[in-house]
């Protein structure tokens, strides 16, 4: 019982220990932002490595959310009698929720693990502290460039899941069950809001973009120094970024379009 | 404070640092002088590695204090830790390069980061780099590509390109053939005298670091167990310093990791635990 006790105990210690490090490492992150607008081609390096990587699961996932989305609806909206707002409600869908949110997920699986796994060879085989010895501050080369790129990447990947989500609902709606072109768009046009909906979208992608490339960046840089340590990393890396998605997004939609 | 010429560069003082439980080093004094090339030898895992990464600010002691030319590496604020490094080279014992750059770009990577030099000038002295370590002609190479011998000397010419007052070498020697082996043990006494660098070899080749060194101390156990130049050493009565000189399996330094007798550990196996 008491070794259970003590057991918890030591497990709660390494916990807020953790998330300590975790904030001393976001705080060196954010200061060593300003130093990369002299050096931009880190950051694009980053964008080209985390964001266009990424786009050909983004389009394929998006094309196929979209499509059952524009199924399912359409499914209910028909009994209605009110499949004409079938754009309106796929792009709603998207922007506010599906976008943001798959995309993050993917991104933690797709960018966030490399990332993870990265950063952590980087130190197992001591190319950080090389780097440290060359005066080279590792936080300003290497992870700084890193966590910037994923920030840029979000938004715009789930801008583009979100876009291609519409198409993807537009070919099932109206291309294969009949729905009607105009209302189609012209409803989405007049009933999704850019305030409303679309910044807040990009709000959400952009607090997730934040949160998984955090969390990827410090795992890799406090990861184990060995092959196993790399990999345990790269994996909490997706569990905790997916699971911290996920939470984030209940609370933002709370705040957003919520409790009023 | 400036310092003047005769102090030692690098001074060590009642040094102690643990890992866990593990006492490394338990109350270490040592002093690196100027423009003399240092070793610092000592069974394997006695704490070399550590005592360099001590030096270059990246441990920290429970006690005691590392000076560098006069400053406190571990009072230094991040940023006079980091000036003061870009004058100190180390060669890591595995080399350390950058996996996603080739050779060429490895070892202009220290001069693109610290100097705004033009290209043809950075060319230039990348190449004089690799030419002094025998690489020139490895520059296309990934990093991967290279053998462990060769990724080593890269690493060396890395370590010069910023031309540092001191360079701590981590088992330069290890995976060379003799002919290189050769090349480099002139390398880094030429280097060291035609510079006036200040250097420190970690090294287990007994023959030729006493050969090229002008003091040695060997570690062991966490202490200081002996020191002097080479000639004192091999004259030396000590049984740590005619052990180590020697090569002997038998002395005070243990080849064995600290365990529990053998006879008592083969016992325990039976009951089937580790
Ligand atoms: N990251 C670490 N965590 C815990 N203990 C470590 C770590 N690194 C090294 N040690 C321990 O510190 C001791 C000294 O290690 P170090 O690498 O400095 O030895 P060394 O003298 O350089 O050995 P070698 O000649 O084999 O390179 C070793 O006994 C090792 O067990
Ligand atoms: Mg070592």
């Amino acid at each position: 019982m008491l070794d259970w006790l003590a057991q918890l105990g030591r497990h709660g210690l390494g916990f807020f220990e953790r998330l300590g490090r975790g904030h001393l490492l976001l705080l060196a992150l954010l200061r060593g932002l300003p130093g990369l607008l002299l050096r931009p081609r880190l950051v694009v390096q980053q964008i080209y490595a985390i964001g266009v990587l990424s786009l050909l699961i983004i389009v394929v996932s998006g094309t196929f959310v979209g499509m059952v989305l524009g199924l399912q609806l359409y499914n209910t909206l028909v009994d209605f009698g009110a499949e004409a707002s079938l754009g309106p409600v796929v792009a709603l869908t998207l922007v506010r929720e599906l976008g943001p949110v798959v995309t993050a997920l993917l991104f933690a699986g797709r960018a966030g693990s490399a990332l993870t796994a990265e950063i952590g060879l980087m130190k197992a085989t001591e190319q950080l502290s090389g780097m440290e010895m060359m005066a080279v501050d590792p936080v300003k080369r290497v992870l700084a460039p890193r966590f910037l790129g994923g920030i840029i990447a979000m938004p715009l990947l789930a801008a583009i899941f979100s876009l291609v989500g519409v198409y993807g609902g537009y070919f099932v709606g109206v291309g294969l069950l009949g729905v009607d072109e105009g209302s189609y768009w012209s409803q989405m046009q007049s009933m999704v809001d850019f305030d409303d909906d679309v910044m807040n979208g990009v709000i959400k992608s952009l607090v997730f973009g934040v949160v998984v490339t955090w969390i990827a960046v410090f795992e890799g840089n406090d990861a184990v120094p060995t092959s196993e340590g790399v990999s345990r990393a790269t994996t909490r890396t997706v569990v905790h970024s997916s699971l911290a998605v996920l939470g984030l997004d209940f609370v933002l939609t709370a705040l957003m379009f919520g409790v009023d | 404070m400036a310092e003047d010429l005769n102090s030692p560069l690098v001074e060590i003082r009642g040094l102690r640092f643990a890992r866990g439980k593990r006492v490394i080093f338990d109350g270490v004094d040592l002093d690196i002088r100027r423009g003399k090339i240092t070793a610092i030898m000592g069974p394997s895992g006695t704490g070399k590695t550590t005592l360099l990464k001590l030096i270059g600010g990246q441990l920290r002691p429970s006690a005691g204090s590392v000076t560098v030319d006069g400053l406190n590496v571990h009072t230094l604020r991040h940023g006079a830790l980091y000036e003061l490094r870009k004058r100190m080279g180390m060669l890591f014992q595995s080399g350390a390069l950058l996996t996603d750059l080739n050779v060429y770009e490895n070892v202009a990577f220290p001069l693109r980061e610290h100097t705004d030099l033009p290209e043809s000038m950075l060319r230039d002295l990348v190449l004089m780099k690799l030419e002094a370590v025998g690489l020139r002609g490895a520059r296309g190479l990934m990093a991967n590509e290279l053998s462990g011998g060769m990724a080593r000397r890269v690493a060396l010419a890395r370590a010069i390109a910023l031309d540092p007052m001191m360079i701590m070498y981590d088992e330069p020697f290890t995976g060379q053939d003799p002919i290189s082996m050769g090349v480099l043990v002139k390398l880094i006494r030429s280097l060291n005298d035609a510079l006036g660098l200040t250097s420190v070899i970690v090294s287990h080749d007994v023959q030729e670091t006493a050969a090229i060194s002008d003091y040695i101390y060997l570690l062991s156990d966490g202490r200081v167990v002996a020191h002097g130049s080479p000639e004192e050493l091999n004259r030396s009565s000590s049984d740590w310093a005619q052990q180590f000189m020697q090569g002997l399996p038998d002395g005070p330094v243990p080849f064995h990791y600290r365990a529990a007798p053998y006879a008592d550990d083969l016992m325990t196996g039976r009951e089937g635990r580790v």
